[in-house]
């Protein structure tokens, strides 16, 4: 008998020896996976963005879908997360990046956002997303969890596609909405470096708006052959903007300078067509005429410099909040810079600051673009039947003081953890230290 | 006749306002009631600070001061030291002389551009002093400045910020590469080719020490040895009295510098960017000055691809002296939320968050006795905020240089430019332009059919 009393101690013994061992155990290559499942978010303060908040309210996810939200709803088997004095908010949404894109922007080997040619709506981004981008779990552990992926060049440079930043596949991405984009003729200058004089550029812009019409009025003739029902050869460039015609998909027009968009209003103006403006960094100058054509605007990046030297300091700060003062739906973008399309909370921050106010700077990068892509039924709000794309915080998301504990892309709790979280996980203590 | 005399009497004003200018302008101002981010010295709530021609002169509650002296009440503001960018091509009409892998004769007080409006953004943004460097084409760059932000002086002397001692641009890595490996066919072409490089310049720079050396102990015997500024300067390197400032990314070529200023005795050195210095903390937290840092950029070419955004904590967490820089006349703008990015990665407490862009750039500039925290004695260098700096809703208020007000954003006018180019008939509207960069003025080597296929700009 005293024996047996003896030896599991001694078991108990080695196992507690062994114990810092086991726990620090680690499988070789290991890696943590989203997870699927229902999960019960308990007594959170619900930022709904499409309505008051709720405070100390549960949110339940199911099947991918917010199922449902109130107190005190049952567990059943729903995993629960404790959100006590915790944050939910809906995803946010980057109104134009090109996060998926582009690897690293100086290796022409991964830059898929650009095509060659002038006409090319054809072109489909959602082709070329690479669900495995580094920088696709950089950007959504900051409460990213969605982004317009658009191309880039030529007159119309192709399609492009809203993407939810989890999933294998490009159509498990797939977020509902794609849009040709187009680039109005530009008179501004491109930088530093554009030593071309106004004339040539306004000669410049006139031929390529000219390029434009013409294309446009073959794009309606092929639409009238389609639509009478007559036969057409292949021709995917037209096949492509007689959707925009026949009003299945929206024309993204980038367009920027305060002349360009006055142009483009008139462009517009005798076209039954659905519009998006995209950049729009001059629109503070000509907002009313944007607000009274109706055109929702896709703009940034806020963190961006004056475009006229004898523009106040904070002009494009300013921008979203007084297009939207003068009526315009504004959504907010970050562009260009796909590794950093994490900083959309910041760049929302700075509108607020600069007078947009922090509420409909949420909603600047929540509900506006989604219901520009019309997919208000789907994403953009904490609302019973929405895609459970959100994230818990423990504070306002647009201050850099905020952790953001948990994010979820339609249903999956995606894992808090990306190549910079690991290399510092990895180097906050090297070892060895210091060779002496 | 009377042209004549108000010709002379122009010309006579405007030799005593010459004269007038040689001193930096100095101001009196007490702030009153503010909460002082002091930085060495933790949070004053509801403090004066007194600044006296230039200078803090008195820290502390209910101050009496001269009449005369006019007040400004900042209750429940935010005041702290004005910002300082370690890393910088704001106000430089150009930045690279990417002719030859050393270029140490040239220096950035030649090319300073006292009418960029760079320079007023970056008040706006509570910056006072930045670091215009030279650009990262050449492995041993030319000799920087360090400039004082006195928006409307119109002299390029007027902003160099006289106390600050030498400095020279070192760069690492994939741009003096391309440049020259790539762009020339000469070396280096490779991370060794740097190495080499760097060494074959302090080798020549010792030989030359050693011809002049000879020549004084033997004076009146011997012809002199030829002058030589690129020698001497790096003469100079070597013997401490200048800082180094290198531009570097990768750990393995941060850990190549640092053994290379071993073996020359060499410890004024600061790594730029540093992108990798994460991997090499210990060894930077030893043998150098410290890690200037982005906030969070990455993957714009392949040399930062492994890079984390918690590089500041890393290497703060390892001792390693850091500062956050902006390379970028957009980002100087807002240099207090980029210190700001480095409490969400990796937590750092809101006084090491502000050392990144205070006390720990001046201490990296050599300019600590003078700038980077509230202390008496100090220069009146101080910005203003509507609320504590690291939040995003923060607004720079006022901008003040050794006491004189240059920026205010109530008074301010949307037009800030010093002078405005005649040719120009409509002015030109640029669209989401980077202008200041490292590695401006070499893009020629790399256009091809007017389009610019050099987007990796850092």
């Amino acid at each position: 008998m005293g024996e047996m009393r003896i030896l599991p101690k001694i078991w108990l013994l080695i196992l507690l020896a062994l114990l810092p061992i086991l726990g620090s155990a680690q499988i070789d290559g290991e890696v943590i996976k989203a997870e699927y499942g229902s999960f019960l978010l308990k007594g959170g303060n619900l930022v709904r963005v499409s309505d008051s908040n709720l405070e100390d309210t549960d949110l339940l996810i199911k099947n991918g879908k917010i199922e449902a939200i109130g107190k005190g709803l049952p567990e059943e088997n729903a995993r629960v997360i404790d959100c006590t004095g915790k944050y939910v908010y809906p995803g946010m949404i980057d109104a134009g990046s090109r996060l998926g894109l582009v690897e690293i922007s100086s290796l022409e080997e991964t830059q898929d956002f650009l095509e060659l040619g002038e006409v090319t709506p054809n072109m489909q981004v959602i082709t070329a997303v690479n669900p495995n981008a580094v920088a696709i779990p950089v950007t959504r552990v900051s409460g990213v969890t969605s982004s317009l992926a658009i191309p880039q060049g030529g007159l119309f440079p192709g399609t492009a596609a809203l993407i939810h930043l989890h999933g294998y596949t490009p159509d498990q991405m797939f977020g509902g909405f794609k849009g040709i984009l187009m680039n109005f003729p530009s008179t501004a200058k491109r930088g530093n470096y554009d030593k071309r004089s106004e004339n040539t550029i306004k000669s410049e812009a006139k031929e390529q708006l000219d390029k434009i019409d013409a294309i446009w009025k073959k794009a309606e003739t092929y639409h009238g052959i389609k639509s009478a029902g007559g036969s057409t050869d292949y021709y995917p460039e037209m096949e492509h903007l007689s959707k925009i015609l026949a009003k299945e998909i929206p024309l993204i027009i980038e367009v920027n300078s305060a002349k360009d968009i006055k142009s483009c209003l008139e462009w517009i103006a005798d076209k039954d067509i659905k519009v998006i403006f995209s950049g729009v960094a001059e629109g503070w100058r000509v907002a009313d005429k944007i607000a009274e054509a109706k055109v929702p605007v896709l703009t940034g990046p806020i963190l961006s410099l004056p475009t006229r030297e004898s523009d106040a300091y904070d002009a494009v700060y300013a921008n979203p909040g007084k297009m939207l003062k003068a009526g315009v739906k504004v959504a907010i973008r970050t562009n260009q810079q796909a590794e950093n399309t994490r900083n959309l909370p910041y760049h929302a921050g700075f509108a607020a600051a600069y007078g947009m106010g922090r509420e409909e700077a949420l909603r600047a990068v929540t509900l506006s673009p989604a219901e520009i892509f019309g997919l208000d039924n789907l994403i953009g709000s904490l609302d019973e039947g929405k895609l459970a794309n959100l994230f818990v915080s423990d504070g306002d998301p647009f201050e850099t003081q905020t952790n953001i504990t948990h994010v979820f892309i339609q249903g999956y709790k995606i894992p808090m953890t990306n190549r910079h979280i690991r290399l510092y996980q990895e180097f906050l203590e090297r070892k060895p230290e210091l060779l002496e | 006749m009377k042209s004549a005399l108000i010709y002379i009497a122009f010309s006579l004003s405007a030799i005593f306002l010459m004269a007038a200018s040689e001193r930096p302008p100095k101001g009196s101002i007490v702030i009153r009631n503010g909460n002082l981010l002091t930085i060495t010295n933790g949070l004053l709530e509801a403090t004066d600070l007194w600044i006296e021609d230039g200078v803090i002169k008195k820290i502390g509650k209910e101050l009496k001061v001269p009449s005369g002296i006019s007040s400004i009440d900042a209750t429940g503001k935010y005041v702290m030291p004005g910002i300082i960018d370690a890393h910088s091509h704001i106000a430089l009409e150009t930045v690279n002389e990417a002719s030859s892998p050393i270029t140490s004769e040239v220096w950035m007080g030649d090319v300073v551009d006292p009418f960029d409006i760079s320079i007023y953004r970056a008040l706006a943004g509570g910056v006072t002093v930045s670091h215009a460097m030279h650009g990262s084409a050449n492995a041993i760059g030319g000799q920087n400045i360090t400039l004082k932000h006195r928006y409307g002086n119109k002299e390029p002397s007027g902003l160099f910020m006289n106390e600050a001692p030498r400095t020279i641009k070192f760069a690492l890595g994939e741009n003096p590469t391309r440049v020259h490996g790539r762009g020339k066919n000469i070396q280096p072409k490779s991370r060794m080719g740097v190495e080499a490089v760097i060494r074959n310049g302090f080798e020549e720079a010792k030989q030359y020490t050693k011809r002049w050396e000879e020549y004084e102990k033997n004076k009146g015997k011997e012809v002199p040895p030829s002058y030589n500024l690129r020698l001497e300067t790096l003469r100079d390197v070597l013997d401490g009295k200048i800082i180094i400032h290198c531009h570097s990314y990768r750990a393995d070529e941060i850990y190549m510098l640092i053994q290379v200023c071993k073996e020359y005795g060499i410890d004024k050195i600061v790594f730029s960017h540093v992108n990798e210095g994460f991997k090499v903390a210990p060894e930077l937290a030893k043998y150098s000055m410290g890690a200037s840092v982005f906030s969070d950029w990455w993957a714009y070419k392949f040399e930062v691809y492994y890079s984390t955004a918690y590089n500041a904590a890393i290497l703060t967490r390892n001792g390693v002296l850091t500062s956050v820089n902006s390379d970028s006349g957009e980002v100087i703008r807002h240099l207090y939320h980029e210190a700001g990015k480095s409490q969400k990665y990796g937590d750092l407490s809101d006084e090491e968050a502000l050392s990144l862009i205070t006390i720990n750039p001046a201490i990296q500039l050599g300019i600590d006795q003078w700038v980077g925290s509230l202390e008496e004695g100090k220069h009146g260098d101080i910005a203003i905020f509507d609320r504590h700096p690291l939040s995003i809703y923060a607004i720079p208020e006022m901008t003040f240089i050794e006491g004189v007000k240059y920026f205010d954003r109530h008074e301010d006018e949307t037009d800030q430019r010093l002078k405005v180019d005649p040719r120009e008939k409509v002015e030109a509207v640029y669209l989401y332009q980077e202008t200041h960069n490292c590695m401006r003025d070499v893009d020629f080597f790399f256009t091809n059919f007017g389009r610019n296929l050099f987007e990796h700009k850092h």
